[in-house]
């Protein structure tokens, strides 16, 4: 126990001494603290839960309770909903970026980041991009559960490929809504609250469950421009055919717009909070 | 102890701030304090909690802007020149931080790749901190199997992975068991042997006392009090013996032995306890050596440095408030 013995800290040997700015701080300080984030994420494979199990669970539920009702088939009905589910799992996942800086702001390491030379925006890119494992993760899961239960994908798996880069591209970007969130309010529960309101009209309030042309007018004109319903449509459209150039549009005008108001504003937020 | 012809941010000090006001709604955390050491001296800032230390700290690691006032480090601004200070300065906040997931080798090396070192060079420098720390072994561990103590030292070296010139240690050993802090004391030793220029506060006198080469008293958010340990020591009185005798009966005794030695009354008596302020370490051996002489045995026997409490009742003639602010 008391073996560890302490020498006086020496800084005799001529090892480079004061680091010297490189080219390209930005980028290779973000990928060092996304680095951090991985490995955070792999040692605590417990918060993958909800984008591993809870998203079987939807699947399976939805499926088999719904399927016959709505479809008239259960391998029907997976066919229209495993598309949406991804979407929607994948758009889910984005929520928690937001979470987990709420409560690493309030540990020490952020003021240890925040003293060191390297850009304010870094450390919120680096968990961003962490968090791209998350997705990946959603996305893999799902896809094993729907070939298991019988998913046919139809177009080829180049489509579907497609599809899976749109979704987590689309996500990346709302996830900085998330981070805004993540950097205003107080309490981690209160960012997963916030976030969950807005991510059932967003999620729900879409063609997922039901064809679009079978809702009310009101909610049809929601699903118009909700860019989560689009993303859907897309990539249903990619897995088991239909329109796709249109959507995409949406989703991706949709993406870069949310992109670029949150994330200058989350980056501002980190800023001003202390 | 001013210099002549000194200027503001010049390079006399390694830090300086002078009149930092900081205020958090209606509450005043900092109202107008002056810090400021020579390079390779420690500066202790001693107060209670909410008194502004963390505050200064954290304007002077460019991490809070002051309302006003200004403060240098190197003679840079820390507001204008917050990149700059940035590279000469580092921090060991109040509570640990590390990243608990993370094995501390993974944490010094993620501090070295932040501060612009290869990745090559920051595994060599924080494998050469891990042996300097006594974590060589421990390197491949994750943070949170840590004891307390270990955690202090991979925090510490965490903050020294860029060699800064100036470092922040924020109540270093706040929670930590006697040993554990001695450790913590010899590393604060060996940086300033370094000529590091090293800011620590604390709520001990005697932690300031056995460190700091000037020691600034801090309530309220200004500085009520500053000079070397001797000249404080001077003002809110020195060293105490406290004793216990096992046998009550046995207090009044004690006493008289302990005034024979110090030559100064005892303190006002508390039960079965007798305090007598003395001179200096000299007395304490002859007083142990005379108590064994009348074979008068004790439960408790120490040599103290009063504390914070005591500080602030003879400096402000009130008891040290324990107001929490940010």
């Amino acid at each position: 126990m008391t073996t560890t013995t302490l020498s006086p800290v020496q800084h005799e040997k001529p090892v480079p001494t004061r680091s010297q700015p490189r080219p390209f701080g930005l980028v290779r300080h973000s990928l060092a603290l996304a680095r951090r984030s991985l490995i955070k994420t792999i040692r605590t494979p417990e918060q993958l839960l909800d984008v591993t199990l809870q998203p079987i669970i939807f699947v399976v539920l939805f499926v088999f309770l719904l399927g016959g009702a709505i479809a008239g088939d259960t391998h029907q009905y997976l066919q229209f909903l495993l598309p949406a589910i991804l979407v929607q799992t994948v758009v889910f996942a984005s929520v928690a970026t937001g979470v987990s800086l709420n409560t690493d702001l309030k540990k020490g390491v952020f003021d240890r980041f925040r003293s060191l030379p390297i850009g304010r925006s870094a450390p919120l890119i680096g968990s961003v991009l962490g968090d791209l494992i998350r997705y990946v993760v959603a996305t893999l899961s799902l896809t094993v559960c729907g070939l298991v239960l019988g998913f046919e994908l139809v177009n080829g798996i180049v489509p579907a490929l497609a599809a899976v880069v749109m979704t987590i591209a689309f996500a990346f970007c709302l996830s900085w809504a998330f981070v805004l969130l993540g950097m205003v309010l107080r309490e981690p529960g209160a960012v997963q609250g916030v976030a969950f309101l807005t991510m059932f009209p967003l999620t729900f309030g879409t063609g997922m469950m039901a064809p679009v042309d079978t809702l009310p007018g009101w909610l049809q004109s929601w699903v118009q421009v909700n860019p989560v319903a689009h993303a859907m449509e897309a990539a249903r459209g990619l897995m088991i055919g239909g329109p796709v150039a249109t959507h995409v549009v949406w989703v991706a005008a949709w993406g870069l717009g949310l992109l670029a108001v949150f994330a200058p504003l989350a980056v501002r937020a980190y800023r001003r909070r202390t | 102890m001013t210099g002549a012809g000194r200027t503001l941010g010049g390079m006399e000090y390694a830090f300086e701030a002078r009149g930092l006001v900081k205020r958090y709604g209606k509450t005043t955390a900092l109202a107008g304090l002056d810090l400021s050491a020579p390079q390779g001296t420690v500066l202790g800032v001693l107060g209670p909690n909410g008194a502004g230390k963390t505050t200064a700290v954290r304007i002077l690691a460019t991490l809070l802007r002051p309302d006003e006032g200004r403060a240098f480090v190197g003679g840079l601004d820390v507001v204008k020149d917050a990149a700059k200070v940035r590279r000469l300065i580092g921090l060991t906040g109040q509570y640990a931080s590390v990243d608990e997931d993370l094995t501390g080798m993974q944490n010094l090396v993620l501090i070295g790749q932040l501060l612009d070192l290869r990745k090559s060079e920051a595994v060599a420098r924080a494998t050469e901190l891990l042996g300097e720390f006594g974590l060589a072994d421990a390197g491949a561990r994750q943070a949170k199997t840590y004891s307390g103590g270990m955690r202090r030292r991979l925090d510490l070296a965490a903050s020294l992975v860029g060699r800064p010139d100036v470092i922040y240690l924020d109540e270093p050993t706040t929670g930590l068991d006697p040993s554990k802090r001695d450790d913590v004391w010899n590393i604060v030793r060996g940086l300033v042997k370094d000529g590091v220029t090293v800011l620590l506060t604390t709520q001990y006198l005697a932690e300031a006392d056995a460190l700091a080469d000037e020691i600034t008293v801090v309530d309220h958010g200004r500085s009520i009090a500053h000079g070397t340990p001797a000249q404080l020591k001077q003002i809110v009185g020195g060293q105490t013996i406290l004793a216990r005798p096992a046998d009550p009966a046995r207090l009044a005794e004690t006493e008289a032995i302990l005034t024979s030695v110090s030559g100064r009354p005892a303190e006002s008596p508390s039960r079965g306890v007798v305090t007598v302020p003395v001179d200096g370490d000299a007395q304490f051996t002859e007083a142990v050596a005379r108590l064994a002489q009348a074979g008068v045995s004790v439960t408790e026997l120490s040599l103290r440095l009063p504390s914070l409490d005591e500080v602030f009742f003879t400096l402000t003639g009130q008891r040290a408030t324990d107001e929490e602010a940010a």
